[in-house]
């Protein structure tokens, strides 16, 4: 049934000088088994959009629903939401503690009130959806590469095996190397899993080619939530934002531009490189 | 979670306390704090309370952000107040079973909530006005007599600001810290005192981790910008008193002055 989001608004700060309007009204629905991307500069909103998401903030205003229950109810379970709703904060492996990578894993799922083998079992799971080399199972977290902690942490909140996950800036900080291959695995993991994931980013070329659906957020409204050919055809205004579309985009435009009458909704490499190929006869004229 | 904590943290605004010269706040609020050990006599709070209220009034700061600051310390002043009312010895005006109440107990009890509330209230004025920056460079212009015999005074106030800097970077952190492990199911709110301890290892060992890394990376900045202490180093914003620190130290004095005669009259 997935989660409805209804009227939304939070202020931080509340009554004083400071006071941030983070979140401005703000309605949508995350059905089941949807890619989803949600994108905005620094300061749109979108952090704290995802924590009200598992309850961890509570909107100022407005209900969120989860499977038809409002999470702010009395007799609401949160710690069963925040196990299906996972949520993968920014820096995930800052989180780490344990004293090697396994036992990290299974912190969540020991939480969650399981016996230690099946706690086990979910991690070791989890670590195989991250594609975490066997080998580290039994190190310290924090002699792990950045790329390789992330992978931990981000294992940590899978185990709960949440129905939907929401990554905060997975490749923040990342070489391009390690974003790709971040990428490629939460990919992997939405084919193999069947689950949402909400994946939350300012970059338009991490997000455009494997997501079904993109949301864009500025100033704490949500502006855009469509498919991502529909959001790039604001290219304009999504500049205006501090956003750009992939940049393919912009290398479609100019071609039409110059008079090459191809379609300018191309998201990867691949599909502009055909569309072009389809009319190559215009290019020898 | 924390932002309800605004006991002691800067108000960003403009007002003649703000403007002041933080050395003045600091040797004023010490002033003020001797001053309410000084007066002894309920004319003697009043005048302090006055003094405070104009003082709240000078810095711009709403009366409802300090009172929302004072909510953490009420649980201190009620245990206060509770043992100096039951437990002083003198003429008895209330009984029930072993609870009694005497007449000295009453004024000794009130006088120590209110002193309290004075001197939580004064000091967080001076804090809410003033950066801790310039906080550290008050105290270290008032301290520099002692470099004389040889105290480190620059950089203990160095060690003062960085100190006091790390303060909201690492409440941030725990803050983040603490929901990305609710976020994965821990429990930060059981009344078990064991499982409470236990609950703190995964906040805990994140953030001494994180805190040691920052300053870490302070540091090397700091050796990457050629600091090596206080020897020779100049300021950008130099400490200058100007006509309205004179007035305000006269002020102070007088205010002191007629908290002495209070306690020699009344």
């Amino acid at each position: 049934m997935g989660i409805k989001i209804d009227d939304i608004c939070f202020e931080y700060e509340r009554g004083t000088a400071m006071q941030v309007t983070a979140l401005d009204h703000i309605s949508a629905e995350i059905p089941d088994n949807q890619f989803i991307g949600l994108i905005g500069h620094t300061g749109s909103g979108k952090s704290t959009f995802v924590q009200t998401l598992n309850g961890l903030l509570k909107p100022t205003s407005g209900h969120i629903y989860y499977n038809g229950e409002d999470i702010s109810g009395e007799k609401f379970d949160k710690k069963k939401l925040r196990s299906d709703v996972g949520l993968v904060f920014q820096y995930p492996e800052h989180q780490l503690f344990e004293i090697d990578v396994l036992s990290d894993v299974m912190f969540g799922p020991r939480n969650l009130g399981l016996s230690d083998a099946e706690a086990k079992k979910r991690a070791l799971e989890a670590l195989e959806s991250v594609h975490m080399p066997e080998k580290y199972y039994k190190s310290s977290p924090f002699d792990l590469s950045g790329g390789q902690k992330r992978r931990a942490a981000i294992a940590g909140v899978l185990a709960m095996r949440p129905k939907i996950l929401i990554l905060d800036e997975p490749t923040a900080g990342l070489d391009p190397k390690g974003r790709d291959s971040i990428l490629g695995m939460i990919s992997d993991m939405k084919k193999k899993l069947n689950m949402t994931i909400i994946l939350v980013s300012h970059s338009m070329d991490d997000v455009a080619r494997y997501v079904d659906r993109i949301m864009v957020m500025g100033g704490g409204k949500l502006l855009y939530d469509d498919e991502p050919v529909k959001v790039f055809r604001h290219v304009q205004e999504l500049e205006n934002l501090g956003l750009a579309a992939p940049q393919i985009t912009y290398i479609m435009k100019l071609l039409r531009e110059k008079g090459l009458d191809v379609s300018t909704d191309a998201l990867t490499v691949e599909e502009a490189a055909a569309e072009i190929m389809a009319h190559r006869r215009e290019l020898h004229v | 979670m924390f932002d309800t904590i605004t006991l002691g943290q800067y108000y960003q605004t403009d007002s003649l306390l703000h403007r002041l010269d933080p050395r003045v706040k600091l040797v004023g609020t010490f002033v003020y704090l001797i001053s309410l050990f000084v007066v002894d006599s309920f004319a003697g709070y009043l005048l302090a309370g006055l003094f405070l209220a104009v003082m709240i009034m000078l810095s711009n700061v709403p009366f409802r952000y300090i009172v929302r600051g004072m909510k953490t310390i009420v649980f201190l002043l009620l245990i206060t107040v509770v043992f100096n009312l039951f437990l002083t010895p003198g003429e008895v005006i209330w009984h029930a079973g072993i609870f009694k109440i005497t007449r000295e107990g009453l004024t000794f009890a009130i006088k120590m909530a209110v002193r309290l509330s004075l001197l939580i209230l004064g000091s967080s004025i001076m804090t809410l006005t003033t950066t801790p920056t310039q906080l550290t460079d008050a105290l270290e212009s008032l301290l520099r007599p002692l470099k004389k015999v040889h105290v480190p005074v620059h950089e203990i106030a160095m060690m003062m600001s960085i100190a006091l800097r790390f303060i909201p970077i690492l409440m941030e952190e725990t803050d983040k810290i603490m929901k990305a492990q609710i976020a994965r199911g821990a429990d930060f709110e059981s009344k078990n005192i064991v499982k409470k301890i236990k609950s703190m290892v995964p906040l805990l060992v994140p953030l001494f981790i994180s805190a040691f890394r920052r300053a870490n990376d302070l540091a090397m900045a700091m050796e990457a910008r050629c600091y090596r202490g206080g020897e020779g180093r100049t300021k950008m914003k130099p400490l200058v008193y100007h006509g309205r620190d004179r007035v305000a130290y006269m002020v102070l004095l007088a205010f002191f002055a007629i908290c002495i005669l209070t306690r020699i009259f009344f």
